[in-house]
């Protein structure tokens, strides 16, 4: 009979949801705050989003810990590449360099799901949706992390996406004005709220457009 | 083939016969609970260093003094929590060698805190503590934990292991801003009262720490008082004769 041992993983799951939805000329990034592990709750003010560059933002769940190193890394990466070209990065270069970093770690991967918010060149939002191991598209919109699950066939319900396969290619983008993106987004949190237990405690909202970034707060059940 | 060998095989970790990593602890300490008050920080763990289900070591002070600013609690491994005060040492004398009338605060002792047991985990051979950070500097409160694989948070009021289930819904209901030092140290002794009777692991000798602008103490050992006087408890098996 072999030893017992105290078998630890190197991985947890801290729970959470994330959101963005691309708009004409916006871009709307939310999560909830709350942490937890295991049965319990860690903290219930934990902000799971983070700024990369001027017009462009993470939202990311999964294993806390692996989240925090990749927003280190992704942040070391743009200011270096600040002082090379003199510039900030676009949202689709983010894009590209978030894939990049995560599939340098495709053999112990950084344990975290992502969702890249922001506007493009043009000035209009994109939204770029990953995996762990960096697979990733640009879409108009997407939902990651523990209510994933729940959210993503009403937003798919919602914001009525064109299929892939029409050509011409149609604008995955939505029409909806801003403030109905935030409402949706209000919503959608709300209703995952109920049925996903790591989902809850308080809703971030970040929205990106030609005026720069704004924040909201909204309170969520906390059971 | 053997499934189990050929998990083994396939396993991320490598042969275990071979390992200089750590596997599991051997004498650890159970929870650390702390909360911010009105001048400060207030943490307090037990004395107890468990060997198992044995309780070896009833003298093991879990709270110290990081640079002037700072307090660490750790559960956990206690070899492991003494290998951390080593690495702190030299982080906090670096810091006083520059000389240049700055000092490490708790955010940048907690952030350092992170990255080593982040690195170790990343290395598969972890620290294996929960770890709790508190401190004052310039006036701002900071309380924040890291547990073994690097998850890290602040928050209004932290803890470790058992504390995490028995304690922080306690300090939900009865935590608010501005607490007095008095208040604070009746809730912490409530907190630790309810881990004394339902943790397994802990003892009734303990410390309780503050740290404010001015410093940070530590109290003598001292015991909680308990109540056992309740009638459930006497003549238990009266309405089963023979068990007990």
């Amino acid at each position: 009979m072999t030893k017992q041992q105290a078998n630890w993983s190197p991985y947890d799951n801290n729970g959470g949801s994330c959101v963005a939805i691309a708009g004409a000329d916006y871009c709307v990034v939310a999560a909830d705050t709350r942490m937890s592990t295991g049965y319990s709750i860690l903290t219930r003010d934990y902000s799971k989003i983070c700024k990369l560059a001027d017009k462009c933002v993470m939202a990311s769940s999964g294993f806390q810990a692996d989240v925090k190193a990749l927003q280190k890394v992704l942040a070391a990466r743009h200011l270096i590449y600040q002082q090379q070209h003199n510039k900030q990065m676009s949202c689709p270069a983010m894009g590209q360099l978030l894939s990049n970093t995560l599939y340098y770690k495709r053999f112990f991967p950084y344990y975290s799901f992502n969702v890249l918010g922001g506007l493009d060149s043009e000035g209009k939002g994109c939204v770029f949706t990953y995996d762990a191991v960096g697979s990733y598209e640009r879409v108009g919109y997407s939902s990651q992390g523990s209510g994933s699950t729940l959210i993503m066939p009403f937003l798919d319900n919602q914001l009525k996406s064109p299929s892939p396969l029409l050509l011409p290619a149609l604008d995955a983008v939505t029409p909806l004005s801003e403030s109905e993106a935030v409402d949706l987004v209000k919503t959608v949190f709300a209703s995952a709220t109920e049925r996903d237990i790591y989902t809850g405690d308080k809703l971030e909202i970040v929205v990106l457009n030609a005026e720069g970034i704004r924040r909201e707060y909204i309170e969520l059940r906390k059971d | 083939m053997d499934s189990n060998q050929a998990a083994k095989q396939h396993s991320l970790v490598g042969s275990e016969a071979d390992s200089q990593r750590t596997l599991y602890p051997y004498v650890t300490g159970t929870s650390v609970v702390a909360l911010k008050y009105k001048d400060g920080i207030l943490m307090a763990a037990d004395m107890g260093g468990s060997y198992g289900s044995t309780l070896r070591y009833k003298s093991v002070e879990r709270l110290k003094a990081v640079g002037k600013h700072s307090l660490l609690g750790a559960s956990g491994e206690i070899s492991d929590f003494q290998e951390i005060l080593r690495y702190l040492d030299e982080l906090i004398l670096y810091d006083n060698m520059w000389d240049d009338g700055n000092s490490f605060g708790p955010k940048e002792v907690h952030s350092y805190l992170t990255r080593v047991m982040y690195n170790r985990r990343n290395k598969f051979d972890p620290l294996w503590n929960s770890l709790v950070l508190g401190g004052v500097k310039n006036g701002q409160k900071y309380l924040g934990m890291v547990s073994m694989i690097g998850v890290n948070f602040e928050d209004n009021h932290v803890a470790t292991g058992f504390g995490n289930h028995l304690a922080r819904p306690l300090l939900r209901d009865e935590w608010h801003e501005n607490l007095s030092f008095e208040d604070g140290v009746k809730l912490l002794e409530k907190c630790m009262r309810v881990l004394l009777y339902r943790d397994r692991s802990a003892i009734n000798k303990l410390q309780i720490a503050k740290i404010t602008e001015e410093g940070v103490t530590i109290s003598p050992p001292y015991a909680l008082k308990t109540f056992w006087g309740f009638s459930a408890f006497e003549n238990p098996t009266v309405g089963a004769e023979g068990s007990w």
